[in-house]
């Protein structure tokens, strides 16, 4: 495939030269010169391949989704897709009275609100600890603490469904080693989502501490060595120096935590099934579950579009809360 | 918890305390615990026999070390096949992305053409939408083209993402123009220059975007099990998760599988990460605060 597409657009460039250069290759000033229809000719070129894939699974689909949002699309119409019938915003008033939706929207404001914060404050007390804490191993610290990220959420999330399982589990032995009893995590309808939020946690902290570390190296230590003579105390530096300067790796990393979490599918996936009675049931796996097991399309398309329509308000409400209003 | 609070080591005058270092580490060792325990525990587990993994109080290391777990799971689940699947869609995809967004991120960073700061617009907003406002129509779209159950319905939706004409863009902006100016003076033409030029110089960016879009498609969940009915098409993560959510999955024997299957998937990537970390943070930091 790549043979094809680069010999094309190479043939094609050099097809584009031509008319400028008749008789032999450019010389000197017609290079320099660069005529804009060729230059546009190129640009377009290399931009073709993106454009089109971008054109047919993303563009298309965005606006495919909202379409049938508005529609009663169902099993039959997917493979007459233009048969679904139109019918105004039924599906989104509908939504609105769906309690199984309301809980879903409920629990994954229950995993941002929770999982959030968590991971921001223990990535960022990860990095400084790393990064100014202890000067030998760092590295070998790191690798350790950003392992989780790299791994399939899949095998995680059913390697933790073991670690908590209440009869052959760590963490529940470990409790009866010490003479205590471990709820069963996942069967418990207040203990599963916390744990899930757990696992996010233990998932997603390295990306966030990376970030972090990346920001911190990016602080001048005069600075910190002036509050220091100062006489800054540790908890002043932090919330004094340190948390101010990272400001925006704080917007950018709490940004992406929350999108990536707003979204949450294949922890409550592989460890709930959404269970016990819905207490771990998220939108997404909502969506999942009225569009591929029920085939309600129309349905699921409302419900990506409210979901979508939250991610950008809260992202823009962060941008503006958590922008440098120092200056 | 005050502790990882402490002033960075200065070079000159170390003033890290006799007391303070050591608790330090211990803090920091005591995290990278907690961090490894999900790991030794399924790696150890997946070699425990049945008396071990339902032994209380559990046991960290087998009293008998055995290979039945890999076994069983072999005999259960096509593991060869699903290896197979998850490699080859995940070395499509990276061929593509690699191809495809060094081409754009090249006209990007360097072609000025009209039109170029809205496809750069495209470009970013791309990068904030989610797969969910995506896969109900996708679906449909695969569906009618029959391409649900082939490598080419698992690959088409991910051969151009969005991050990696970031992170290619980004990277090129650095190139001086005066040489690829003086190439174009020696007459070379705009694909030679891309492909001989301006590639060999990015490799350590190509380097990071092979890195995480191999593992990317790698770890993909929801578009595989979307797009797979047949279970010869099955991705290794979609044949674990509907193998652990099995309800005819022998009760009890059946985690020594599960722990096997998930170490078979995420070994080669906790490998490969090993070697190659260095490139894992730089691509972060790039794509984060650039």
């Amino acid at each position: 495939m790549s043979l094809l597409t680069g010999s094309a657009a190479d043939g094609a460039a050099t097809a584009g030269t031509r008319p400028v250069t008749p008789s032999k290759r450019p010389t000197r000033r017609t290079g320099r010169r660069h005529p804009l229809g060729r230059r546009n000719l190129h640009g377009w070129l290399f931009s073709t391949p993106f454009l089109v894939l971008f054109a047919l699974f993303m563009l298309f689909p965005i606006v495919a989704t909202l379409v049938m949002s508005f529609t009663d699309f169902g099993a039959r119409n997917v493979t007459r897709p233009l048969e679904a019938k139109f019918v105004g915003v039924d599906n989104y008033v509908q939504l609105f009275s769906d309690d199984t939706f309301r809980t879903a929207l409920f629990n994954t404001a229950y995993f941002v609100v929770v999982g959030v914060p968590l991971t921001i404050v223990l990535g960022l007390l990860v990095a400084i600890l790393l990064n100014n804490g202890i000067d030998r191993a760092r590295t070998f610290f790191r690798v350790g603490f950003y392992a989780p990220v790299v791994t399939a959420i899949v095998a995680v999330a059913v390697v933790w469904r073991f670690v908590l399982d209440p009869s052959d589990g760590l963490v529940s032995g470990l409790a009866s080693e010490l003479g205590m009893t471990a709820p069963d995590f996942l069967g418990s309808g207040t203990w599963a989502m916390p744990s899930l939020i757990a696992m996010a946690v233990w998932r997603n902290l390295g990306t966030v501490m990376v970030l972090f570390i990346a920001g911190l190296q990016a602080v001048p230590t005069e600075v910190r060595e002036a509050a220091r003579l100062d006489g800054a105390g540790a908890w002043q530096e932090l919330r004094r120096i340190t948390v101010p300067l990272l400001r925006p790796t704080m917007l950018y990393a709490t940004v992406i935590t929350t999108i990536g979490y707003l979204n949450v599918f294949e922890e409550p996936f592989v460890m709930t099934q959404g269970g016990p009675s819905n207490s771990t049931l998220t939108v997404s796996l909502d969506m999942y579950r009225e569009g591929f097991n029920f085939f309600h399309m129309g349905y699921a398309s409302a419900m990506a579009y409210v979901l979508f329509v939250v991610i950008m308000g809260i992202t823009v409400l962060q941008l503006r809360l958590l922008k440098d209003n120092t200056r | 918890m005050s502790a990882p609070t402490a002033p960075a080591p200065a070079p000159a005058h170390r003033r890290t305390s006799r007391v303070r270092t050591p608790v330090l580490y211990a803090v920091a060792s005591l995290g990278l615990l907690v961090m490894a325990a999900p790991f030794l525990w399924m790696a150890l587990s997946a070699f425990k026999t049945k008396k071990d993994l339902t032994a209380s109080p559990p046991v960290w290391i087998p009293g008998q070390w055995t290979l039945g777990n890999f076994r069983d799971l072999l005999d259960q689940l096509d593991m060869p096949r699903y290896f197979m699947n998850s490699l080859i869609v995940a070395v499509l995809v990276t061929v593509c992305n690699l191809l495809f967004c060094s081409m754009l991120g090249y006209a990007l960073a360097k072609l000025e053409f009209t039109g170029r700061s809205k496809v750069f617009g495209l470009v970013l907003a791309a990068l904030m939408v989610p797969g969910n406002l995506l896969i109900l129509p996708l679906y449909v779209l695969m569906n009618k083209l029959n391409l649900i159950d082939t490598y080419a319905g698992l690959v088409l939706p991910f051969a151009a993402g969005a991050f990696g004409v970031f992170l290619m863009r980004q990277f090129m902006q650095s190139i001086p123009d005066e040489l690829l100016e003086a190439a174009r003076i020696d007459g070379a033409g705009e694909w030679y220059i891309f492909w001989r030029i301006v590639l060999p110089l990015v490799k350590p960016a190509l380097a990071t975007l092979t890195i995480f879009t191999f593992l990317g498609s790698w770890n993909n969940f929801v578009w595989p099990l979307i797009a797979t009915n047949d279970p010869g098409k099955y991705t290794l993560p979609v044949a674990l998760a509907t193998f652990a959510n099995d309800p005819n999955r022998t009760v009890g024997g059946g985690n020594g599988m599960l722990m096997a299957g998930s170490l078979l998937i995420v070994l080669p990537v906790l490998a490969v990460f090993a070697v190659l970390q260095r490139h894992f943070t730089q691509g972060i930091a790039t794509a984060g605060l650039k």
